[in-house]
């Protein structure tokens, strides 16, 4: 398998323009993915698929993620005048990151025996623009996939042959799997409640509900 | 009749019964189940019916493909939200008499999905279960003995008065409201005929 710097250096060779980050992963697994753009992704993928040495011909998995609008807080050294004195002090600085919606792909091939590599797909934002191309032309296992994240997240993908809910009703409006759905109050009782069903039981009642 | 009497004609040969006993004998032992499966329990609920455990020394072989000819509908499964109304239509076909078994952990309260967004937790609230069977998923020998308490339970009904059984009283509903797809949940989430919310008193 060729190391993900340089997939990343061969498509951009191959594709111009493509811009392209390497996200790394911390966790032992090391599954570091590609974060593609969103207008030259098709070509990416293609590129992916067809490329000899790659031919990455099978996508096992595709998901959502949802980002939630973060507050970022960073410690930065910088040096003021405080009494006639230059001195370094320490200053917090918050960035506001505004939230997005993700999509991820595992990609392998079934010709070469190797895989994966990781390709995510970042929407604008997470509520009026959520539009990702669909790569479902290139990999026809991702049709159900991408309408499964439709359904929970809420990811239009251009150019899907079917864009349909797949598990929940048409009629329905949320999206169960964003990290802001609430649910719809139907507790009704539970014997020992604790932790987030105690929430739900403090919600229902009222805040003197006991456990 | 008195039991005494009975027993000491029965050892004379003359049999001696009841309307009530022959019709309710009739019917429990001829209960043809809805070949109706949601999940992992109707694995369960088709072993029942194979050589090993042998549903069918009970009456109860014949699985029926249409609900027009089934008696018994065994709920073996979860029931998503989005299966719910189709559920209740299939109960609605069923012609009287008709009886439920919740089986397994999800028909009678969602069971491990419980607290999902999707599940239906329990088809109590929609339709009149006659009998619950915890399990995850149930032994068949466990659908047996929920076939058998079945069976006492028709074995039991008295066809006059109050408590008479819903075939036989014309103001006790036939059919259930089905459910409607909500925007964000069933509509209505029970049915408040048939079920309601247990509250829970605490005693210090």
């Amino acid at each position: 398998m060729i190391p993900l710097e340089q997939i990343k250096s061969r498509i951009e060779s191959a594709i111009p323009g493509a811009r392209l980050e390497i996200i790394l992963n911390g966790s032992p697994s090391g599954q570091n993915s590609l974060l593609v753009d969103n207008e030259h992704a098709v070509p990416i993928a293609k590129f992916l698929r067809d490329d000899p040495a790659l031919r990455l011909d099978y996508c096992s998995n595709a998901t959502g993620v949802d980002w939630l609008d973060l507050e970022l807080t960073e410690k930065v050294k910088v040096k003021k005048v405080v009494d006639g004195v230059e001195k370094e002090v320490e200053e917090v600085k918050k960035t506001k990151r505004p939230g997005y919606l993700e999509a991820v792909y595992h990609l392998y091939s079934m010709e070469l025996k190797h895989g994966p590599v990781i390709i995510r797909m970042r929407t604008e934002n997470r509520t009026d623009n959520v539009h990702l191309p669909s790569l479902t032309p290139l990999w026809r296992g991702c049709e159900f996939q991408e309408r499964e994240i439709f359904d929970l997240y809420g990811i239009l993908f251009d150019d899907h042959p079917d864009l349909r809910r797949i598990l929940m009703w048409d009629g329905f409006k949320d999206y169960p799997m964003r990290k802001d759905y609430v649910e719809p109050d139907d507790y009704e009782y539970e014997p020992t409640p604790h932790d987030e069903v105690l929430e739900r039981t403090r919600k229902h009642h009222g805040p003197e509900a006991k456990a | 009749m008195d039991e005494g009497l009975r027993s000491e004609l029965q050892k004379q040969g003359i049999f001696t019964t009841t309307l009530e006993e022959v019709y309710n004998w009739g019917r429990k032992n001829s209960v043809w189940p809805l070949s109706f499966g949601l999940a992992c329990c109707a694995i369960e609920m088709i072993a029942t019916t194979m050589a090993r455990y042998d549903l069918a020394r009970f009456g109860a072989e014949v699985f029926r493909p249409s609900p027009r000819q089934a008696d018994l509908m065994i709920v073996a499964g979860t029931v998503t939200k989005k299966m719910a109304p189709q559920v209740v239509r299939l109960f609605n076909q069923m012609p009287e008499p008709k009886y439920v078994i919740a089986m397994g952990a999800c028909a009678i309260s969602g069971g491990p999905f419980k607290q999902g967004y999707n599940v239906l937790k329990g088809i109590d609230r929609y339709i009149p279960v006659d009998v619950h069977i915890p399990g995850c998923p149930p032994r068949p020998e466990a659908l047996i003995h929920a076939f058998m308490t079945l069976q006492k339970k028709i074995d039991e009904q008295k066809l006059t008065g109050v408590n008479r059984p819903r075939h036989l009283n014309a103001e006790a509903p036939s059919e259930f409201p089905v459910p409607q797809f909500g925007e964000h949940d069933l509509v209505p989430p029970n049915n408040p005929d048939v079920w309601q919310a247990p509250s829970l008193i605490r005693h210090a």
